[in-house]
């Protein structure tokens, strides 16, 4: 991290790199293992079954719900970055974009939690 | 790595990042519906074996994803770690591959 960039760290943007960053490193790690769980299939409905039967325990729930906050935070922050880049949107109104990007990622983790629960 | 090669990485990373955004949205709809009531192998395999829509929509979904995630790591690697050179892109392209392989398998295995 650079010493300009670090002088930056009281302006939102700022933080919205650091979540982006850092959910899209964490999907990079969580991916390989769901590649390989969905794979499971390949030796027959049963395998799957057997998995899913796994992740029918409270904490890997609530892990579940975690990367699906992961996935929608990464989603609507880079939706962010790209109507900034390419439709012109102002980054003078960074608080309201930022507001909608995290408000839009929670509601999708809520909604897949009431659902999953 | 050439100015016109930093370029090129960066338009992959956009054009990429445009396509996840649909297929994102996609898969979390497709995921908040699909968990109501418990998943099953029956159910998720009833819905993609054998159907060529969903066979197309998750093979470009890996394809999308195995190049955007290693141009992002390279971009994460470069900043944070002053990570770069051919060592560095070559990690990051390893991944690529790998994020492509076990993505094949995985859409394989639910839709063949």
């Amino acid at each position: 991290m650079t010493l300009h960039t670090w002088r930056n760290r009281d302006h939102p943007a700022y933080w919205a790199s650091i979540v982006h960053r850092v959910t899209g490193i964490l999907l990079a790690l969580f991916l390989p293992l769901h590649f390989l769980a969905l794979g499971t299939a390949l030796s027959g409905d049963a395998s799957l079954d057997g998995f899913l039967a796994w992740t029918d325990r409270p904490w890997v729930k609530a892990s579940e719900v975690a990367v699906v906050a992961l996935l929608a935070a990464h989603l609507t922050g880079g939706l962010r970055l790209l109507f900034i880049e390419f439709v012109g949107w102002q980054r003078g109104s960074q608080g309201i974009l930022l507001a909608a990007a995290g408000g839009a990622a929670a509601c999708c983790a809520l909604a897949f939690a009431l659902n999953l629960f | 790595m050439s100015a016109r090669s930093e370029t090129m990485l960066w338009i992959a990373q956009r054009a990429t990042a445009a396509l996840l955004a649909l297929c994102v949205l996609v898969h979390l709809a497709t995921m908040i519906v699909a968990v109501r009531g418990g998943l099953t192998a029956t159910e998720i395999l009833g819905r993609t074996r054998g159907n060529v829509g969903w066979a197309m929509f998750y093979g470009v979904f890996v394809l999308a994803v195995a190049i955007h995630a290693p141009i992002g790591l390279r971009t994460v690697a470069g900043e944070w770690l002053q990570w770069r050179g051919h060592a560095a892109d070559a990690c990051c392209a390893a991944i690529g591959v790998l994020l492509l392989a076990l993505g094949g398998l995985a859409v394989a295995a639910v839709t063949l």
